[in-house]
């Protein structure tokens, strides 16, 4: 794509509409502005990066650059998984991160209006305050909402709760010929046209910026009780979730992982994990406004596990014991992260009764390889986190078996009727793989989608399917 | 193999940080409020799980509450004490350190003989540190605060490793005697739903002021309390930030200026 390449001419006039301590230019621009989470997708450099501060100066920036075919990569944290705010194609990275205000906490229509650069560990610390809950809660606690949104982030409490789509109500966007679009509101029903927010949202910023946005909020729950439950297998581990949804329990969260990764959370932590007897873990959680009620429902359920073969059920009913455990699993992708040379990760979602069985395929995979696969996740709602380790493999053998595995991996979600990724997205890292499993046709809606939003493809070009 | 017999205190605290405290008697509220074992006596009872699993010992555990407070010694169960008391009884209610070391001295007095008694380090409600020790004292057996590890245990004697904050020291104590445990010394395990299905129904022996062999009143509850809370009130917490937006190196020096000038290195 030829776009145009930033000129002093280009800088001088971000300079004006924004301020010049917050341009910054070749050696002033940070590493961290080149990659995201995972730098194995990686470096981009930026010819230059604003941070932006009001939509007044993202409108600016973006009719600007749509004048001059000038590609505009929109930023938060950059803390995602597949190269999604990254830019590709050099020009102009708009950083959103200083746009972190709160902006209102309404109690009566239970919605928090927030900037996109706002911290989801922020986000959730101002509404439990005022006792209310925004239930999302992806693993990592420094993205921002903006990022959130913009991927769809789904994380622990799905289960019960749904994904960011379910709370999101409405938004401010920029689009990218820099005109200003307010769309819903506090709004709790909306039956008017096309769902165009909900086009936003999981859009990875290649529609439009976000520069405020309407979250819906829950009562926060009183009583929160977590169950560990040691199994002697994995097997026996992931064959009992379709056995709790049977039972018409309602956890929170389900989740599964393993005592390998388990030790390499608690090195990585400096911190010891509440069991250590048993192969493999399932971790739910329940809550609720009485106590009474969450125990009942918490007993039930163990009763469920103990009978489906669990050795124990542990319990976990104090601020204490929740964080030990917790902490342990907000901490394994760091622990994976730090324990090898290089990994590859994969965020496929299945349906809820064939969960089991691609995990046994990803064990096979593994030992058929001979190569190390960690693999956690949200056993209650089909998101398995798959990831590949390098350690000691040389860069060809890791190259091929890294592809190899990951075209397997994908291929056998899709026979199960999963989907490529469940909540990290698809970034630039992952197209080819959406492309596979959605066919031609679908990737022409999607094309068609993009070109409505951005003609002329210069917002967060070579994204999802462009 | 020797059996040491071990009694571990624990305490029935507010679940939450934000605790009401009654503005005329200076007690805290505990109506309606959600409770939980004093976190720092996890620690004090994994101590001492540990030690029955080395010694094949048994367990006691003892509170003094409100009745309400047999809810922590039936977790206590769970987690695998054998037995455990409760010293219950309107004479008891507001007591400070004094007088709660006291009463749990008299009913600990009433259980026979022991070789060790475990005290977490202090109480989230309380804070004070000061039961553990003033209980030794009423006992007249040694006691040692701040336990970091336990190096040694032996049919005669149990060797530990006191936490001074800079240094440490190894002290050896015959038995019986007293400790009081870090946070951390072990990670406490999690209740167990088998052993809460195993152990509903065991009982929660009670002992009231009747039982007790010093039926002064004057020395139980709010008469047998030598300190009185005028007020309680969170300490007043400052954030001053300064934000450096220089080169590394410049601002690693400050940051360097700046922690040595405040004596933090």
């Amino acid at each position: 794509m030829p776009y145009k390449k930033i000129t002093t001419d280009d800088l001088e006039f971000l300079k004006k509409i924004t301020a010049p301590d917050r341009i910054y230019t070749g050696r002033e621009i940070n590493d961290d502005f080149t990659h995201d989470e995972m730098t194995e997708y990686g470096k981009f450099s930026p010819e230059v990066v604003v941070e932006a501060l009001t939509n007044h100066e993202i409108s600016s920036l973006m009719r600007y650059a749509y004048e001059h075919n000038i590609p505009v990569t929109p930023r938060g944290s950059g803390t995602g998984l597949c190269g999604g705010a990254v830019a590709l194609y050099g020009g102009i990275l708009l950083s959103v991160a200083k746009m972190n205000k709160i902006l209102e906490i309404d109690e009566d229509n239970l919605t928090v209006t927030v900037e996109p650069g706002v911290l989801l560990m922020e986000l959730a610390k101002a509404v439990a305050e005022k006792e209310l809950f925004y239930p999302p809660d992806p693993g990592e606690k420094t993205a921002t909402i903006g990022g959130n949104v913009m991927t769809n982030a789904g994380g622990m409490r799905a289960v019960k709760y749904g994904v960011t789509r379910d709370y999101v109500r409405g938004m401010e966007v920029v689009l990218p010929d820099g005109e200003m679009l307010a769309i819903g509101g506090k709004v709790a029903k909306n039956s008017s046209g096309y769902s165009v927010k909900d086009l936003f949202i999981g859009s990875e910023g290649t529609l439009g910026i976000v520069t405020k946005l309407v979250l819906k909020l829950l009562p926060l729950p009183k009583k929160t009780i977590s169950l560990l439950a040691p199994f002697p297998t994995l097997n026996d581990c992931i064959d009992t979730v379709p056995v709790l949804f049977k039972s018409k329990l309602i956890p929170t969260a389900v989740e599964f992982m393993e005592k390998e990764v388990i030790a390499a959370a608690e090195e990585y932590l400096g911190k010891a994990f509440p069991d250590k007897s048993a192969d493999s873990y399932l971790l739910l959680t329940f809550d609720g406004n009485a106590t009474a009620e969450v125990e009942k429902a918490s007993d039930r359920a163990a009763g469920v596990l103990l009978q489906a073969g669990a050795i124990d059920v542990l319990i976990a009913d104090t601020e204490e014991r929740l964080e030990t455990i917790w902490t342990a699993r907000g901490a394994f992708l760091e622990a994976i992260k730090s324990s090898t040379s290089q990994m590859d990760e994969c965020d496929v979602v299945a349906p809820l009764n064939r969960v089991g069985e691609y995990i046994k395929y990803v064990k096979q995979l593994e030992a058929q390889e001979q190569i190390r696969i960690e693999s956690f996740g949200h056993a209650g709602d089909g998101n398995i986190h798959i990831y590949l380790c390098k350690d000691a493999l040389s860069d060809e053998d890791w190259q091929v078996k890294r592809d190899t595995i990951m075209q397997a991996l994908y291929e056998k979600a899709v026979a199960f009727g999963g989907q490529v990724s469940g909540e990290h997205g698809i970034g630039h890292a992952k197209r080819a793989y959406l492309a596979e499993s959605i066919g031609n046709r679908g990737m022409e809606l999607n094309k068609a989608i993009k070109k409505a939003f951005d003609p002329k493809l210069i917002l967060n070009p070579g994204k999802v399917c462009y | 193999m020797f059996q040491l017999k071990i009694i571990v205190c624990i305490k029935q605290v507010p679940a939450t940080s934000s605790v009401e405290i009654d503005p005329t008697t200076g007690v805290l509220k505990r109506e309606g409020v959600e409770s939980k074992m004093n976190p720092y006596d996890l620690y004090a009872l994994e101590t001492a799980l540990r030690l029955k699993e080395k010694t094949e010992g048994s367990i006691t555990t003892v509170t003094m509450g409100p009745p309400q407070a047999q809810s922590v010694i039936e977790e206590s169960f769970i987690l695998g004490a054998d037995q455990g008391y409760l010293f219950s009884d309107r004479k008891f209610a507001g007591s400070d350190v004094l007088a709660t070391a006291y009463t749990l001295s008299q009913g600990i007095g009433l259980l026979g003989e022991f070789d060790l008694i475990v005290c977490g380090k202090q109480t989230t409600d309380g804070d004070t540190a000061q039961v553990g020790p003033e209980l030794a004292e009423f006992l007249g057996i040694p006691h040692v605060t701040w336990v970091r590890e336990i190096t040694e245990v032996t049919a005669d004697k149990i060797v530990v490793k006191q936490d001074l904050g800079n240094s440490y020291a190894i002290l050896e104590l015959p038995y019986p005697s007293l400790l009081t445990v870090e946070k951390d010394i072990f990670q406490p395990r999690l209740p167990s739903y088998r052993r809460k299905l195993l152990t509903a129904g065991q009982q929660v022996k009670v002992f009231t002021f009747s039982d007790f062999i010093d039926h002064n009143e004057q020395k139980y509850g709010l008469n047998g309390s030598a300190t009185q809370v005028e007020r309680i009130f969170p300490p007043l917490t400052k954030q001053d930030q300064t934000c450096w937006e220089e080169p590394a190196p410049v601002v690693a020096e400050k940051i360097y200026e700046l922690i040595k000038d405040r004596n933090f290195i």
